[in-house]
């Protein structure tokens, strides 16, 4: 590993100033950040530690019926908050699906929503990857690339980006508060992240030096609460990363949808919206045949980046099982395997 | 870029000097205390065999920088038994063959000890499994850590209660 400064600011304003410097970077859980540097692909020159800001490691429910949550509390925290579990299960469900125990009660908010992606090119500093520097190339394109984005790619990059929390944060409509030098600002979710372009790799919003202090869950999240779920399909039963997810909420009334809420994982470089599932479900029965018409709306747009064609219908299988789980209705209490598929439908019994 | 940290480990005091900032708590624990229970498996957070306590809180030693935790209470393998007295997580490993080498049983014992405050004695065997995926076996006990993790859950909940 190349050896790096160290800083450890107690105020935000210390660690934004710290931060602007060339080739500083935030720690905080540091389980993927410190992962890349061991790997060699992250190489910064300074490290900014912040960790005591204990400011940031607040959750707060607002007046207004909005949820605030500080970007460093850690996952297994939010996962256990009262507020989480009884208004937003889909998120509690969605951080306790994602990597081990131990790996949650490390990472914190801000850095699940600032993961770099897992294709392994990227994690090999002597494959070309645009991540690495743009213009390099993608090596992905010709190797192993079964497990690629089937949504918003281009030849640029067909990473897909590997967070479970976003996913229900993303069908939510959070909202990212970030602070910087020219004063802090507020970015919805789905502008936070850049899809690729002709020459661009995926990105986020965030400007050098800027650091993320809060997420806002929006005060029309709750209304989800009792028919929420988020379902992961992965390669083993727990600690791997989403093939496919799927975050669906649904407020359901005399039988009938009146709104819903969804995003896909693992299919795309940013959390998924599927805002086409959303409408093509507004107003309609709750049942199979409305889910799997939202479901081929939502992935009408996809088509393979390499060897990965088949996760094109798995997507649409997985949302339809998370619509009907959905519509069943949040299972009282945590399932003993979250998000898992051998879960849904056995608590509702 | 010198730096010195104290941290308590097992309940005593440690002043440490790190030459510069990149040592991981693993590795802090075996090359400067000398403390070697603690196992290096993948040092990338994916095989468990690093698991300390942080604070009483399960995490992977080898993905946390040790100049980060100025301060911290820091509880390892062997800040477990009391003299002979094992704790139970100890005790119910070895009657129920909870490992072959023993390489990752450090790990298994530390993440079971996290998993059973997290779960506060109500685990079932699925979410005992699903608690422990971020410890792997190679020699495959896995059945034998299963049923002594359950069993050190209902041993803990009686010395509670007596």
């Amino acid at each position: 590993m190349k050896s790096f400064e160290y800083q450890r600011p107690e105020t935000v304003a210390e660690a934004i100033k710290a931060a602007s410097k060339p080739g500083a970077s935030f720690y905080a859980g540091g389980t993927n950040l410190l992962d890349l540097m061991k790997a060699g692909v992250r190489t910064p020159d300074s490290l900014v530690d912040i960790t005591r800001l204990d400011g940031l490691k607040r959750i707060e429910p607002q007046k207004d019926g909005s949820l605030r949550i500080g970007a460093l509390v850690r996952n297994s925290d939010l996962a256990r908050n009262a507020d989480i579990v009884s208004d937003y299960p889909a998120i509690a469900e969605a951080l306790l699906s994602g990597a081990s125990g131990q790996l949650r009660n490390s990472a914190t908010v801000g850095g699940n929503l600032m993961q770099q992606p897992r294709c392994a090119y990227f994690y090999d500093p002597n494959s070309a990857c645009n991540l690495h520097e743009v213009g390099e190339g993608c090596d992905a394109l010709e190797g192993e690339n079964g497990k690629h984005a089937v949504l918003g790619w281009t030849k640029t990059c067909i990473a897909v980006h590997p967070s479970d929390f976003c996913v229900p944060l993303a069908a939510l409509g959070a909202r990212v508060v970030v602070d910087g030098a020219d004063g802090a600002r507020e970015i919805s979710i789905d502008d936070f992240y850049s899809l690729p372009g002709s020459v661009q790799p995926p990105g986020s919003a965030l400007k050098k030096g800027e650091i993320i202090t809060e997420i806002i869950l929006p005060s029309d999240a709750k209304r989800f609460a009792p028919w929420a779920r988020y379902i992961k399909l992965r390669d083993r039963t727990s600690f791997a990363f989403a093939i496919v997810s799927a975050a669906a909420m649904l407020h359901v009334g005399d039988g009938r949808i009146k709104d819903a809420r969804i995003a896909l994982g693992g299919v795309a470089a940013k959390p998924w919206r599927a805002r086409e599932a959303e409408d093509a479900l507004n107003g309609a029965e709750a049942n199979e045949a409305s889910f799997r018409k939202a479901a081929d709306a939502a992935l009408a747009g996809a088509r393979p980046s390499g060897d990965n064609a088949h996760k094109i219908e798995l997507a649409k299988r997985i949302l339809v099982r998370a619509l009907k789980a959905a519509a069943d209705g949040t299972p009282p209490k945590m399932p003993d395997l979250p998000g898992s598929v051998f879960a849904v439908g056995k608590e509702a019994r | 870029m010198a730096l010195r940290i104290s941290l308590n480990i097992n309940g005593t005091e440690h002043g440490v000097d790190l030459e510069d900032p990149r040592p991981t708590l693993l590795d802090v624990l075996r090359e400067r205390i000398g403390l070697t229970g603690t196992k290096k498996g993948c040092d990338r957070g994916q095989c468990g065999a690093c698991t300390v306590l942080v604070d009483g809180r399960r995490v992977n030693s080898c993905l946390t920088l040790a100049v980060s935790l100025e301060g911290a209470k820091i509880t390892t393998v062997e800040g477990l038994a009391n003299g002979d007295a094992l704790h139970p997580v100890q005790t119910a490993f070895i009657e129920h063959d909870g490992f072959q080498c023993g390489y990752c049983t450090p790990g298994q014992i530390m993440s079971a000890i996290g998993l059973l405050s997290e779960t506060e004695g109500k685990a079932s065997a699925e979410a005992v499994r699903e608690g422990m995926s971020g410890n792997l076996c190679r020699c495959g006990a896995y059945a034998g850590i299963q049923d002594a993790v359950m069993d050190a859950q209902a041993r803990i909940a009686k010395g509670a209660k007596s």
